[in-house]
């Protein structure tokens, strides 16, 4: 055989193979949408994105999705408040604060934890945060403060914020949103820290020689400078982080109490959409209403998701660099 | 204007530190203090596992079966089970990953093409490891008929973690200087025999790293195989990948929330929660140590 | 010379990278609102030397000096210096223009800004200050709200310049700030140091000896790591004393 011919067919097949992802998102895609196809077709979009009720195994069954979507949105919130902050200061401390001695092991520390298996993040609130929500802080928030704050016979203090405490605070069970965020924040500030920590990186030296030859400290380059520069980075680890904790299954099928209704409190239960469909995709008959509705779910989470990847890839190419003075 | 305003400086006090650094050490201290959370984390679910796992951890413990519904015996099977389905994978992911690597790094042209190809993997990067537990579902078990099977849960993995290998091996292949591709162009050598001879094997320790990593999350995730190859029990080592598997990470979680022995099956869930961070960080730490080592020995 | 005059004395100072000694145990006064030039062939140390003034060099993990650098009597290299009190005296301006990717006005106002100044009227005043003391405030007036990095690249460094001006320093550090620059705006930006000399001290590293011969009125030659020679530039360009001088200066090498 000529080499070129060779040289010809080897590029063929290394370009074959190339394709190989396109098609399997196409596959993904499209056997998703072909499963959760009826239950939109059968019982209606908007009844299904928007109804209040999901009975899937009741007879006539219910198929509102609406309750397990609100519970993903509430764990998100909340998951968001503690592991932005965290994840970027995270990446922060590493790139631009610790000790180059100190990033050396905190660096490998930090994607230990990324490797961490979900399950076990899950089996730990499960055993261990859970009975202290329940059995430790509740009495104290719930009880032990109201008596406090009502013997101190303070007006304001002594009625409606003891009345809050009682009333608010009270932990019925430890398997609820606020323990599936304590959780999800330790998945989610590896994969938020690790993003960020590139962005921040590749901040030019040049700025920052620029703002310490200018009498700078440390915090202040940091804050005016560095941040701002990277604004687009940043963006881009916040949304994946966010995506990881949409998609996130076996901490939230573990701790987040699996009630399937909306949750109005941090520590009411939720049935996030991820821990639907592994608590019930076992129990679906084949081609059943149920598992099609199961489907439906995922191909809502897998347009969530990518939806956050076409816009972090938008935002990363979009916005290069920020202009610094918004900040300030 | 300046003359006054500078000889007013006091020189040699005013360059002594003073508490105006206040919001900076507050704020410096902020950052380390939120900074060290997430290693804290890691550090106080490490100890607790192993405190309470320890004991249980022992020769007998994982060479032989469950027994009495699980809450004895040990866990022999299920790490067979994981470490099926983890090679299994890896066999049939590393050709296709470095393969698609090939591409990226040696001949795809920019243009729309490409464009399409790496906002694939992107996205493919980024889709929640339930939905690929429902690809699989859909296409292995159902479409394919595997049933649920080792061979289904090892494919179901391996579609997962593909855009982890693929960035690694292409990150190991674009680390290969541009001079060793020229010299061998130069000898007379053709595209393929450079990359096989010369960019290959040099980017080989990286790319291995980056299988020993994906390998370690392979290992760990539990979601893809729950509908498509992980069994509460089996008697025996499976005898055909058409065969269920039962697999560390669902052991955890079915001993967890859907025993009947919730509590009294409670060491084994340690135990087997031990097992598998050894087995994952282990390797996950033997990949890191892999890949700063080769990042420090780079001669080029 | 005076001691007294001096702005800056350097004492048997050495700085090493790491095991590399780049500074090799310099003696040397800086006078005050004079402009002092140190040329040298590259790697001389001279742009070490220079770091050297305002702890720039700091940033980098594994150095390591020796010796005293004496600011107004007192040693920068005490442990409980202020360095950012230092730098905000001492400024620095760099080979490559640098502006953040801001707008010009935010640039300038970068430095009063961490200072804490907040009033709109004293930052307008500061800015427009700095820029026309950069010579910068003509081409500029009518776009102060664009991005910095829209300017030539003589503008900009001029714009870098009134970053520092706006410190109000008593020194100013250039390192090669020219040599990224075409002709007339290297010319410029001559002009303006000549305008500054007035009321800061100056110090500037270059490798155009025609530079330092035009504008310095102190030079002082480096040659591996060695302060070979100092002394009034138009002694060390007409008549040097050391041999090495002449040569480096008639282009015999370097």
């Amino acid at each position: 055989m000529r080499w070129q011919t060779k040289e010809k067919a080897v590029e063929r097949i290394v370009s074959a193979v190339g394709l190989f992802s396109v098609i399997v998102l196409l596959l993904i895609g499209f056997f998703l949408f072909k499963e959760a196809f009826f239950i939109f077709y059968k019982i209606g979009v908007m009844k299904v994105l928007f109804g209040m009720a999901w009975y899937p195994t009741y007879e006539p069954p219910e198929f509102g999705m609406f309750p397990l979507i609100m519970g993903t949105v509430a764990v998100t919130i909340l998951t968001s408040l503690l592991a932005i902050p965290l994840g970027i200061a995270t990446a922060v401390y590493i790139a631009e604060v610790a000790h180059h001695r100190v990033k050396e092991i905190l660096k490998p520390v930090i994607e230990m934890l990324a490797s961490f298996p979900s399950v076990v993040l899950g089996f730990f609130g499960m055993v261990v945060v859970a009975p202290i929500l329940s059995n430790w802080l509740s009495p104290i928030l719930s009880e032990h403060i109201p008596e406090l704050l009502r013997s101190t016979g303070i007006p304001l203090l002594s009625t409606t914020v003891a009345d809050f405490f009682y009333d608010k605070l009270f932990i019925a069970s430890g398997l609820n949103i606020s323990t599936a965020a304590l959780m999800l924040t330790a998945r989610a500030i590896p994969v938020i820290s690790s993003i960020a920590e590139d962005a921040l990186t590749a901040v030019p030296r040049t700025y920052r020689e620029a703002s310490y030859s200018l009498g700078a400290g440390k915090w202040d380059t940091i804050w005016r400078v560095v941040i701002p520069s990277s604004v687009s980075g940043l963006s881009v680890a916040v949304i994946l982080g966010i995506g990881t904790i949409v998609g996130e299954t076996m901490i939230v099928l573990m701790v987040a109490g699996g009630a399937a209704v909306i949750p109005y409190w941090i520590f009411d239960a939720a049935r996030p959409m991820p821990a639907a469909i592994a608590a019930e995709m076992a129990e679906a008959p084949f081609r059943s209403l149920h598992y099609h509705a199961l489907f439906g779910i995922g191909a809502i989470l897998f347009l969530i998701t990518f939806g956050l990847s076409l816009l972090s890839d938008f935002i990363s190419k979009k916005y290069r660099s920020v202009r610094i003075g918004e900040k300030i | 204007m300046t003359e006054t305003f500078r000889d007013a400086r006091a020189p040699i006090d005013a360059l002594r530190k003073r508490g105006r650094n206040l919001t900076e050490s507050f704020f410096l201290s902020l950052i380390r203090l939120l900074g060290s959370v997430g290693a804290l984390i890691l550090f106080a679910i490490l100890f607790f596992v192993a405190y309470n796992g320890i004991h249980i951890l022992s020769w007998e413990f994982i060479t032989q079966p469950p027994l009495d519904a699980m809450t004895k015996g040990g866990i022999f099977p299920v790490i067979v089970g994981t470490v099926l389905l983890t090679m299994l994978c890896m066999i049939v992911v590393m050709p296709i990953g470095v393969t698609t690597a090939i591409f990226l790094s040696e001949y795809a042209k920019p243009g729309l093409l490409l464009k399409i190809v790496m906002m694939s993997i992107y996205t493919l990067a980024g889709v929640p490891s339930v939905v690929f537990g429902l690809f699989g579902l859909a296409v292995f078990v159902v479409t394919l008929n595997f049933g649920m099977s080792l061979l289904a849960g090892s494919l179901t993995l391996a579609i997962m973690v593909l855009p982890y290998i693929i960035s690694t091996s292409e990150e190991a292949l674009k680390a290969v200087p541009y001079s060793f591709k020229e010299a061998s162009l130069a000898c007379g050598a053709t595209k393929w025999q450079t990359i096989r001879k010369v960019i290959l094997p040099t980017a080989l320790p990286g790319i291995l790293t980056g299988a020993i990593l994906g390998t370690a999350k392979v290992s760990g995730e539990t979601a893809p195989i729950m509908f498509t190859a992980a069994a509460f029990f089996t008697t025996g080592l499976p005898r055909s990948v058409f065969e269920p598997v039962m697999a560390l990470p669902y052991h955890i979680y079915v001993l967890a929330t859907a025993g009947t022995h919730i509590e009294e099956t409670r060491p084994i869930q340690y135990g087997t929660a031990l097992t598998l961070i050894v087995l994952v960080l282990g390797m996950n730490l033997l990949g890191i140590i892999l890949r700063s080592r080769q990042r420090k020995k780079r001669a080029w | 010379m005076v001691a007294g005059k001096n702005i800056f004395e350097l004492k048997d100072f050495s700085f090493y990278y790491g095991d590399f000694l780049a500074v090799k145990s310099v003696n040397l006064g800086i006078e005050a609102r004079k402009i002092t030039a140190i040329i040298g062939p590259s790697g001389c140390g001279k742009s070490t030397l220079l770091r050297s003034l305002n702890r720039m060099n700091d940033l980098i993990l594994t150095s390591r000096v020796e010796g005293e650098v004496l600011f107004h009597g007192v040693d920068i290299y005490r442990k409980d210096t202020d360095v950012i009190e230092l730098r905000k005296r001492v400024g620095m301006v760099f080979q490559k223009p640098n502006p953040f990717p801001s707008s010009v006005y935010e640039n300038v106002c970068y430095g009063p800004r961490i200072r804490g100044i907040k009033k709109k009227s004293q930052l307008d005043e500061i800015v427009e200050n700095a820029l026309v003391r950069a010579d910068l405030w003509k081409e500029v007036k009518d776009k102060l709200h664009e991005s910095g990095m829209s300017l030539s690249g003589g503008q900009m460094q001029r714009l870098c310049i009134a970053r520092s001006l706006a410190q109000e320093p008593e020194v100013l550090l250039f390192d090669e700030p020219t040599s990224a620059l075409d002709p007339i705006s290297t010319a410029n930006i001559e002009n303006l140091l000549q305008e500054l000399r007035k009321t800061i001290t100056i110090v500037i590293v270059t490798h155009n000896m025609q530079q330092a011969a035009r504008i310095s009125d102190y030079t002082a030659f480096m040659y591996l790591g060695e302060l070979i020679e100092f002394g009034e530039t138009d002694t060390i360009f007409v008549n040097p004393y050391n041999k090495l001088t002449e040569e480096y200066i008639t282009g015999r090498f370097g």
